[in-house]
């Protein structure tokens, strides 16, 4: 085992000559304002932006040495994949901040440099969040974990994962077992939580350093257990800032001091990036929203002539290509609920400030623009803040990456702005917003509605095990389900589950804090942040049309020997969640809302505000896999819909209709998020090029008007999925968003493919 | 009262932006390729009914996406079987703000389509062949009314899209191509040309309905023939597009 890896290279020279303005000051390159007296990044993007209201003509395609550094990364993704998905693992060196040596991919072609470890692709371990865990998945990937490593974790450094289970009730583990709850991150890392990395850049480490160290010298007087957590863990934060002006010094960047040109901001933010996601490997690690931030100090150096364009292309290039091989081990069991290995590092790009003045500059357009120089990727997860309001020329380039590239997300700025009550905010994973630098979440799981649902129609019993999970549930009367007496148990069974979930979750992140604290995030926000926790649902859409068939039609159940149901026979019709019927669609909404409002009862971790998101990742085909038969017609085992989708096939309204259906759930219900996956068939958008542009802007101006929150745009043929699952080596780049994230289609899972193909592909010919 | 086949609530090809489609029950015609045919009879049993308040309900529901493109869009079926129901919607659509185009296949022509016409922001014209004979071989009538409805909407200054559907065999004599396209030439209403490739994707409703395919076996245009068919008609029209 290496605690630090030590053996550093030799420090390697910038070589270039825009780098040499060491001397400037920021107050003489940036207008002056608050920011300098202060830690405020949105006051020095507000102050010194460049809003650009143009089209997409200016920009420029990839350089030379981005083309051969990215064949180098294809080729070397080629060979994870035939590995069958691991390159290769460092199983010796437990990762942090200053573990591992300096990795390029080709030095003399990077403009912007730093692995996670020595080499591109090569994992590292990061036993903390649970040694169990990293031992299995270097297990599975077909290595074998150091003994010391195992031997230190069991002797001498506990992990989350033992504190967690030895405070776990068997009342939380009873429904972690069920499937009730899953996803829970009790022995993995939480993530979800994103540094303002733009501040190493804004500020140097020294500045953020001797800022936490004034807060820490206020944090005085009465030294109760909340005070000195917080004196310890800003203690942590300081320590990590030194460790990455040492990972930093090690690449040849001095970051104590702030960057002075573009180059260096971005080289200084992704340094930050890097330090967490060396230390951690949470399940989401995202980035924040740095393109505008970039954006002013590329504008200098244009105006400066330091740079060209096809330079400043180059630069979000190579940094976006770094974020593309962002790699976390992980076992296969969670695999099968988030498919596709993926690391959620999602961008926020757009939106508008709060009085009306756009957020959209010329590197928003950049960013798209490495979908074509680099090709589709899921990775970063490209998340559009989308406004009404924003340029037409912005709102029609995103159109046209959308159509082309299957591989963008919108969401809802003005509703989030709204909602947050603040204009620099970015989203963690793929759905959560947080004000940029100020807030974070504690992370975790969500509740499987459906078998609540089930729980209610089988005296408090797990409709597959037949374990009693809720207590005191009355049996039902015989004979056809009745609403109002389904819905009197469903809704003791919400209550008793939001609590256990509660419960849980506190925990957890008790735990986390105390075994995995993610200095090297935190180290980058303010030492007060707010803290949300973010509770989930899935199977809403099975849910609400079940209690839609129960009401609306007629449903007997069929059960077994012990009485519990094993099918329903439903005669007549029923409305539908997806088809813009208030009938049903009132239902998912009141469903929300009042799970939402059974989380706020309870006592919550650390003062957290519990939020609430309608999401699945690819977890629904799991949920599904662990649910029995429900009053809807689905068949036991069957995939749900994603998130807060309606059920493929269910939607027959046609797409506005679908649209309108998910536009209803309350974002104030679901602050966390609700997440809509829209498929359509290119042709379907319309007859020409202009017109699918000019549809599918109108088609988002539409949805977000009608306050919806989130939109996962897929364009692209039934066909070529089919093909793509038939050649996968054709296709190694096909890229399709799946519910908040987006995934190469070729390295899902055979049931998750046929999972996507099976989904509403909305189509009018 | 409408009497409705079906609505699209995302309707991308029928008039500009996104738009409300109502695909009214009935037409007069049968055409050998038509992709539709369960539209065809009047007294299908599964036409529904709707009031103008539901259709002005849809179309608030959807308003937010019209944008300033966008609208209602009534087709069929042959829309203008229904023209004293259209003539009652429309100006109750206008009121609300929203616009109409009107999809439709032309072959009616009386003095209540010419007033519906002149209610309507867009008509959407199919000529489906500009030979008498091969029009009524195709579609069971005469292009005669069709042409009219052109000539009334050209001299009514409003604006018009025509459309075509290329069949092989029936619809892509070149002559025939030509003389269509000289026939419009001088229009000034016509903003854009669409000619719609035949396509097979509503041949196994005709097995549904228990109906022979009168065109079974044939083949969609190749690029090429359809590429051939553009040229003759940008040789003489703007704004020609293959849908």
């Amino acid at each position: 085992m290496r605690l630090h890896g030590g053996r550093h290279g030799p420090v390697p020279a910038w070589g270039s000559d825009i780098m040499d303005r060491k001397t400037a000051q920021l107050e003489d390159i940036f207008k002056p304002h608050r920011w300098q007296d202060e830690i405020n990044v949105r006051d020095f993007v507000y102050y010194n932006i460049t809003p650009y209201t143009g089209d997409h003509g200016f920009l420029q395609g990839p350089t030379e040495d981005t083309k051969a550094l990215w064949t180098t990364c294809q080729e070397l993704l080629r060979q994870e994949r035939a590995r069958g998905g691991v390159l290769d693992v460092d199983t010796r060196t437990i990762s942090t901040v200053t573990s591992h040596a300096p990795g390029y991919i080709d030095r003399a072609r990077e403009k912007i440099v730093g692995l996670q470890t020595d080499a591109p692709l090569r994992r590292s371990i990061k036993p903390f969040g649970g040694w169990r865990v990293t031992a299995e998945a270097c297990k599975q990937a077909g290595y074998e974990i150091d003994a010391a490593v195992v031997d230190m974790c069991r002797k001498y450094r506990k992990t989350h994962n033992d504190g967690v289970f030895d405070a776990y009730t068997d009342e939380h583990k009873g429904l972690r077992k069920s499937g009730i709850i899953t996803g829970l991150p009790d022995n993995y890392a939480r993530g979800r939580i994103i540094g303002d990395y733009r501040r190493l850049a804004l500020y140097g480490a020294d500045r953020l350093i001797e800022e936490k160290e004034a807060d820490r010298a206020r944090l005085t007087g009465a030294m109760t257990e909340d005070v000195i957590r917080l004196r310890e863990e800003i203690a942590e934060q300081i320590r990590s800032l030194a460790a990455v002006k040492e990972m930093s010094a090690a690449y040849g960047f001095d970051v104590s001091r702030p960057a002075q040109t573009a180059r260096e901001a971005i080289q200084w933010t992704y340094l930050a990036y890097l330090a967490a996601v060396k230390e951690q490997d949470g399940a989401a690690m995202s980035l924040g929203n740095v393109s505008t931030f970039f954006d002013i100090f590329i504008e200098h150096d244009l105006n400066a002539g330091l740079l060209t364009e096809t330079q400043a292309q180059e630069l979000i290039d190579h940094f976006v290509m770094k974020l593309r091989l962002v790699r976390h081990l992980r076992m296969e069991e969670y695999n099968q609920l988030f498919a596709g290995d993926p690391t959620w590092v999602t961008e926020s790009i757009g939106g508008m400030f709060s009085d009306g003045k756009t957020k959209v500059t010329k590197t928003s357009f950049r960013f798209l623009q490495t979908l074509y120089d680099l090709g589709p990727a899921p990775e970063p997860n490209l998340t559009i803040l989308w406004h009404p309001a924003m340029p037409e020329g912005f709102k029609r380039f995103c159109a046209k990456v959308s159509i082309d590239t299957s591989s963008l997300q919108y969401e809802n700025d003005a509703l989030m702005s709204a909602a947050g009550a603040c204009d620099d905010f970015c989203v963690a994973c793929c759905v959560s917003m947080m004000e940029t630098g100020k807030e974070m979440q504690f992370f975790g799981a969500r509740c499987n509605l459906a078998k609540t649902l089930l729980l209610a129609l089988n005296e408090g019993r797990d409709e597959i095990t037949g374990s009693r999970i809720v207590p005191d549930i009355e049996p039902l009367p015989e004979g056809p389900l009745n609403y109002d007496e389904v819905r009197k148990r469903f809704d003791k069974c919400m209550a008793y589950v939001a609590e256990a979930y509660v419960n849980t979750m506190n925990v957890i992140h008790y735990m986390h804090d105390k075994y995995y604290y993610e200095r090297s995030m935190m180290a980058f926000m303010d030492s007060e942040v707010k803290r949300n926790m973010a509770f989930g649902i899935a199977g809403l859409s099975v849910t609400a049309d079940s209690l839609s068939a129960i009401r609306h039609a007629k449903v007997m159940p069929m059960r077994n020997e012990h009485g519990i149901t094993t099918d329903f026979k439903v005669e007549g019709e029923f409305p539908m969640f997806g088809n813009d019927d208030d009938r049903v669609d009132g239902i998912a909404v009141e469903l929300v809302e009042r799970f939402n409002k059974e989380l706020g009862r309870h006592y919550i971790y650390r003062n957290a505000t519990p939020t609430l998101s309608v999401l699945t990742i690819t977890s629904n085909v799991v949920y599904g896999r662990k649910t029995g038969a429900t009053p809807d017609g689905r068949k036991a085992g069957e995939p749900f819909a994603p998130g807060a989708n309606p059920m493929h096939g269910r939607d027959q309204s046609g797409a506005i209709a679908s649209l309108n259906s998910v536009a209803k759930l309350n974002f104030f219900d679901a602050r966390d998020g609700i997440s809509n996956t829209f498929s359509i068939v290119p042709k379907s958008l319309g007859d020409t090029e202009e017109d699918r542009v000019q549809n599918m802007t109108a088609l988002l101006d539409g949805y977000f008007t009608k306050q919806a929150h989130h939109l996962n745009v897929n364009v692209l043929d039934r066909d070529t999925l089919l093909k793509a699952m038939e050649h996968p080596e054709e296709y190694p780049q096909l890229t399709i968003r799946v519910s908040g994230y987006a995934v190469n289609f070729t390295r899902l899972s055979r049931q998750h493919q046929q999972e996507v193909i099976a989904r509403t592909f909305h189509t009018s010919l | 009262m409408l009497r409705v086949h079906s609505i699209e609530t995302f309707g991308a090809h029928e008039g500009p932006g996104i738009r409300l489609v109502v695909f009214l029950q009935g037409c007069p015609l049968r055409c050998l390729y038509c992709h539709n045919p369960d539209t065809q009879p009047c007294d299908q049993a599964k036409a529904k009914f709707y009031s103008n308040e539901q259709i002005l309900e849809l179309l608030e529901k959807e308003r937010p996406y019209f944008g300033t493109k966008g609208g209602l869009t009534v087709s069929g079926g042959e829309p203008t079987l229904q023209t004293p129901a259209l003539q009652e919607l429309f100006p109750l659509v206008h009121e609300r703000g929203f616009n109409v185009a009107l999809d439709t296949n032309g072959v009616i022509y009386n003095p209540q389509v010419n007033a519906l016409y002149d209610m309507t922001d867009l008509v959407i014209l199919d000529v489906k062949h500009i030979d008498d004979d091969w029009h009524r071989k195709l579609t069971g009538a005469g292009n005669r009314n069709v042409l009219l409805n052109a000539e009334y909407r050209e001299r009514s200054g409003k604006p018009m899209w025509l459309r075509y559907v290329l069949v092989p065999g029936w619809t892509d004599q070149p002559e025939f191509l030509e003389q269509w396209a000289r026939h419009f030439a001088g229009y000034k209403t016509v903003e854009r040309v669409e000619i719609l490739p035949y396509h097979t994707l509503g041949v196994h409703k005709y097995a549904a309905l228990g109906r022979p395919y009168p065109l079974e076996g044939l083949a969609p245009p190749s690029k090429t023939r359809i590429e051939q068919a553009r040229r003759i008609f940008a040789a003489h029209l703007d704004n020609v597009i293959v849908a």
